[in-house]
């Protein structure tokens, strides 16, 4: 097994959580007020992380670069939260519920771990609607519930199109809980800049006052990165402007190992890039998949009247029309995983079909749910041969109450009305399942460094399913971390505060200090964002929804060439000592530009096509994703060597011992 | 399209600020009002100078980040969204646009068009949550029914996204429909109601300490709001308030 | 005063409660001047009533007294705390936009009425005082109604007290609705409410106003 301990609990799968919960070392609670501890992220897993041990008696201190910890962006989460609660009686398990996250994930992730988040999926329900968040509910007062890709049960709890939202605020709720109490000290508007070891163990952070611009440093017992994923390295996504990777990369250039950070979410049902001035990619949620149908011109004729506008697509008769993904999936039809619906996309855009200015949209239609809504409708209100408007105006109400939101929101940013002429969606980058390495534990390769929610890469293998980010990030910080983090901390009790003006934080804060300083001292003409989208552009075309050897060598050279570029030219206004939004910036694409790398080289050496990663030379003759479990059913972590070229593969074999690999099909 | 923009410009807290006048040829309609001034700033960036900060972030209307007044309205002359939201189509070719940022003496001003809305924070410290532990094992989430339409109408005030436009549009800069909301959402749901007094008079005496003004019922909180929360939460929250008080 | 002062929802509490109660008053007068319109003789005797009845002059009276002291020392403060919450004001502020005209100058529309108030009080408060209290007339019960009729006979007060009745016909109607939702009144009966203060606010200034007009039109002959 190398340097990667994953350790994992023996014993039958059910009963690993359990036995290590009993097995590990526990901090008793007056010794627990001696122990600090560093979370950075606010997001589902960082806020409730943080809630939750300050409650058990640890002081913590929390860092953000928003304004408020409810800002972090699992706010913008909209379809859903998934629980093994079979409140359907459709047959759900926990069982179930693992089975398909892992299969979903393309056989590409840790069997305990996913178990266990399965298993604690309903506890994360019981939690937050004690806490009011406010989810759907039936007529009859219980809890709602609505499918979602990959699946064939409906596991999936929401709070209208703002899931997200709502669970975030109940975490930031609990979080302002204990900061009145003072348990939880809560440093917004700050960003960490670097990860402070002192004798191999992680002991700070140096964190920069994004308002005033001074550096300062923070010590604690343990450190918890829950900073989100990298998907803006590909500069055009649906994260955050803020979004980035600084914590996490600056972790691994101190130890920690990086894990599969080609595995990335391209997302199936996206707003289409209007022009080069866009600046953030929007989501429509997946649930949207549950009643709208996917299609393209079965002409490429038609395609092109519609892209030159000669053409409407309401003019389009049933049978000229493709449901490219009922035709290729009959048994998941709308509803396949998003990595299988995004390569559908490119495929039909790629042949000529796409229905845009740009040709790369695809059409998401709600006519046949309109009318199907509006005649239920009808019927149950007692009316007798209505007409086809009526109808429709019927199934409008109640496609409007269901995704009014949604609708709405589509309607203001593209000024097309989606209750009359069919979406355009687009893939995009959305989520990644790559992150840093860590064990069942949540720690990662570096001693009392751990990693929750998107920021590790434990539980969602080669594709995440919908609604499973949030179950993740609040199972980790709920539920997860707490337990395991004391087991580390077992160790702490006599060790005292831990002092920062020792000669380690000393030399992290001259790292930081000299890397700002040569940040700003670049001589050349372009802001950040020239850079960064140039890096977004280079991810994107050969990095992106499919890859071939050719472009990632490709991109490996030329992100090389960029990162040079960058640290030589990159030009920054305004002083260090202040507040200023291009130095932010500044920071965070230089370690975009470095992670670009490791990416494309991780992509590289998984030849095989499995979840999100597709490699065009490993294929099944019908176009779908060839998987190679003989040579890599491995977990790849990568060590940090100087430059990204030099980083080094370690690997965890992934072992399946309740599950049966088996070639993932939705047909 | 070619604008004419006067923004605020104020180097840091404690500066004085003032406007200054911009002009922006090449503005497309189909890009949003942020990305309008991200080209803004990266002409003043090539020409050397500093670029106007605002605060943004989700760009998709559901952080609550972003906080600009735009033409004498929060949010811009658009309903129902946030700047983010707002899309350059909303203005015309040769438009003069002010842009300010929130004013409220709760809100001062950190630089340029950012303010520091930490208030909003201390208001949500002192009570805007149930006191129920995480870590502990609480019942079954469906012991605990709900009718729909109480659920739907917590939803509704929950849907705050605590941007600010309703004290920035307020004349007398009050923070009661942001207050209202959360106080709604939990006087609501039973799973609220045990703390409800406390909480509604310690989220009440926040809001006074942090200096927001009183309410005078003009209603423009609920106009620019971009999530629609109703003045029915003020209204709620006045009845919670008054009935907590008498209580003791 | 001071704990009344201390919170932002009491002190709105307050304003409508004595804005509610400056109303009932409102309503009350009303009915009483009308009859000087209708049938002097009435008027004469609920006068002398209002003028002679221990009830009303000593408890009545100052409490109406309190309650209008009360609701504009209230609104000033408001004011000021208001203009306060804002700090630095806007470049440019388009309150127009998302709030009608009537509800975002309250205080304006507060201040001619007050300063009718003055006016009011010296024309008919101070004088009735006066004759009661300093110069010791006699009980006369059949002088009100001319006193009354005679205030009206210059055309510049009449002008007067009519354009100070439009400004009470604009401060009700938004403060005579909006006392019910600071209350916490926003239920069913809402929509109801609405209408009748609206109609209220209309109704009653236009009623003052006419007698007002009336007594000017018709004044009493010798």
């Amino acid at each position: 097994m190398g340097v990667l301990d994953s350790k994992i609990p023996s014993g039958p799968l059910a009963d690993k959580w359990t036995k290590h919960k009993n097995e590990i070392d526990l901090v008793n609670p007056a010794n627990k007020r001696n122990i600090d501890i560093i979370i950075v992220g606010t997001g589902l897993a960082g806020g409730s992380a943080a809630a939750t041990l300050a409650e058990l008696g640890y002081n913590v201190k929390t860092f953000c670069y928003q304004d408020s910890p409810r800002r972090a962006h699992s706010i913008a989460a909209q379809g859903g939260v998934n629980a093994a609660k079979n409140y359907q009686g459709d047959g759900d398990s926990v069982y179930r519920l693992f089975y398909d996250t892992v299969k979903g994930g393309d056989y590409r992730s840790r069997e305990s771990n996913v178990y266990r988040l399965a298993e604690v999926s309903s506890n994360i329900i019981d939690q937050c609607v004690a806490q009011g968040v406010p989810f759907a509910r039936e007529y009859g007062g219980l809890l709602d519930n609505r499918s979602f890709g990959g699946v064939l049960v409906s596991r999936t709890f929401y709070a209208k199109g703002q899931t997200g939202q709502q669970l975030l605020l109940g975490a930031y709720g609990a979080m302002n809980r204990q900061i009145q109490r003072g348990k939880i000290k809560s440093y917004t508007r700050h960003e960490m800049l670097d990860l402070v070891l002192v004798d191999g163990k992680a002991r700070g952070i140096i964190a920069r006052n994004l308002v005033t611009g001074e550096i300062e440093r923070h010590s604690a017992h343990a450190v918890v990165l829950a900073t989100g994923g990298y998907g803006n390295l590909f500069f055009l996504s649906t994260y955050a402007m803020g979004a980035n990777v600084m914590a996490a990369w600056r972790a691994h250039r101190r130890g920690a190992f990086f894990a599969n950070p080609c595995f990335t979410q391209i997302h199936p049902t996206c707003i289409p890039v209007s022009g080069d001035h866009q600046s953030k990619l929007t989501l429509m949620s997946e649930s949207l998949r549950n009643d709208g149908r996917i299609w393209v011109p079965k002409r490429k004729e038609d395609a092109i009247a519609i892209r030159e506008g000669k053409l409407k697509p309401i003019q389009l008769s049933e049978e000229e029309r493709d449901y490219y993904l009922e035709r290729r999936y009959p048994a998941f039809g709308n509803l396949v995983p998003r990595d299988v619906a995004s390569r559908a996309a490119k495929e039909r855009c790629d042949a000529g079909f796409g229905v845009n200015k740009t040709g790369e949209a695809v059409f998401l239609d709600f006519a046949s749910a309109i009318m199907r809504y509006g005649k239920e409708k009808a019927l149950t209100s007692g009316m007798k041969d209505p007409d086809n408007n009526t109808i429709r105006e019927l199934g409008e109400k109640i496609v409007e109450a269901k995704y009014g939101n949604l609708f709405q929101m589509y309607e203001k940013i593209v000024d097309a009305n989606p209750y009359k002429t069919p979406m355009m969606i687009y893939p995009a980058v959305h989520y990644t399942m790559g992150g840093l390495w860590v064990d069942y534990n949540l720690q990662t390769t570096i001693p009392g460094c751990y990693a929750a929610g998107e920021a590790n890469f434990s539980d969602h293998g080669a594709n995440r399913l919908g609604a499973s980010a949030l179950m993740q990030g609040l199972a980790d910080g709920y539920f997860v971390l707490p337990y395991t983090i004391g087991d580390y901390l077992s160790d702490d009790i006599r060790t005292g505060a831990i002092p920062t003006d020792s000669p380690e934080f000393d030399a992290a804060e001259k790292d930081v200090r000299d890397r700002m300083e040569k940040l700003m001292s670049g001589t050349g003409i372009h802001s950040v964002d020239y850079y960064h989208k140039k890096l977004g552009k280079i991810m994107w075309n050969k990095c992106g929804m499919s890859r071939n050897e050719k472009d990632l060598k490709e991109a490996i050279k030329e992100i090389a060439e960029l990162r040079k570029d960058f640290w030589e030219n990159v030009k920054i206004p305004g002083s260090p000592d202040s507040k200023n939004q291009e130095l932010e910036k500044a920071g965070r694409v230089a370690d975009f530009l470095e992670l670009g790398e490791l990416f494309a080289k991780d992509a590289l050496e998984r030849k095989e096509s499995c979840g999100g990663h597709f490699r065009e030379e490993y294929q099944t003759p019908e176009g779908e994703a060839l998987r190679d479990d003989e040579n890599f059913k491995f977990v790849s972590a990568w060590e940090y060597k100087g430059e990204p070229s030099a980083a080094k593969l370690h690997k965890e074999d992934l072992v399946y011992e309740n599950i049966k690999l088996k070639t993932r099909s939705y047909k | 399209m070619k604008l004419y923009l006067k923004i605020w410009r104020q180097k840091d807290a404690s500066a004085k600020g003032q406007m200054v006048d911009y002009t922006l040829d090449g503005v497309e309609s189909d890009m949003s009002f942020l990305e309008m001034l991200d080209i803004l700033n990266e002409e003043l960036i090539s020409k050397g100078e500093e670029p106007i900060e605002f605060d943004h972030d989700c760009r998709e209307g559901i952080c609550g980040t972003c906080s600009l007044q735009i033409n004498g309205r929060p949010h811009g002359p658009d309903t129902m969204i946030t700047v983010c939201q707002l899309h350059m189509r909303s203005f015309n070719d040769g438009d003069e646009i002010v842009i300010e940022p929130w004013r409220a003496k709760a809100f001062p001003v950190i630089k340029d068009l950012i303010v520091d809305r930490t208030a909003f924070d201390r208001i949500q410290q002192a009570g805007g949550y149930i006191s129920v532990n995480t870590s502990g094992r609480p019942v079954d989430a469906n012991a605990i029914p709900i009718e729909k339409h109480i659920a739907d109408t917590a939803m509704d005030a929950a849907t705050c996204i605590g941007c600010g436009a309703c004290v920035a549009a307020c004349k007398n800069a009050s923070a009661m429909l942001f207050t209202s909301a959360k106080v709604s959402q939990f006087a609501l749901l039973p799973q609220g109601q045990v703390e409800a007094a406390d909480r509604v008079q310690n989220m009440v005496r926040q809001m006074d300490l942090e200096g927001f003004g009183n309410c005078t019922n003009t209603g423009a909180c609920e106009i620019e709001c971009p999530k629609g929360i109703s003045l029915e939460n003020i209204a709620r929250m006045n009845r919670e308030y008054f009935s907590a008080s008498l209580k003791g | 005063m001071s704990g009344l002062i201390k919170s932002s929802i009491a002190r709105k509490v307050v304003m409508a409660l004595s804005g509610l109660f400056l109303v009932v008053f409102l309503t009350q007068h009303f009915v009483i001047n009308i009859t000087s319109v209708i049938d002097p003789e009435t008027f004469n005797s609920w006068s002398h009533f209002m003028g002679y009845n221990p009830l009303v002059q000593f408890i009545l009276q100052p409490i109406l007294i309190a309650g209008v002291i009360i609701h504009f020392v209230m609104g000033f403060i408001l004011e000021i705390q208001n203009k306060k919450a804002r700090g630095i004001s806007y470049v440019k502020y388009k309150g127009s936009a998302n709030a009608p005209w009537v509800s975002r100058n309250m205080i304006y529309s507060g201040l001619v009425i007050l300063a009718f108030l003055g006016l009011h009080f010296y024309d008919f408060w101070v004088h009735e005082m006066t004759y009661k209290y300093v110069e010791f007339l006699p009980e006369d019960p059949s002088r009100y109604h001319e006193e009354t009729v005679e205030k009206f006979a210059p055309f510049w007060r009449t002008i007067i007290y009519m354009i100070s009745f439009v400004l009470l016909s604009l401060h009700l109607w938004h403060g005579f609705s909006s006392s019910f939702q600071s209350m916490g009144v926003n239920n069913k009966y809402s929509a109801g409410i609405k209408i009748f203060t609206k109609l209220f606010s209309v109704v009653i200034p236009l009623g003052y106003a006419f007698i007002a007009l009336y007594h000017h039109l018709n004044p009493i002959t010798h």
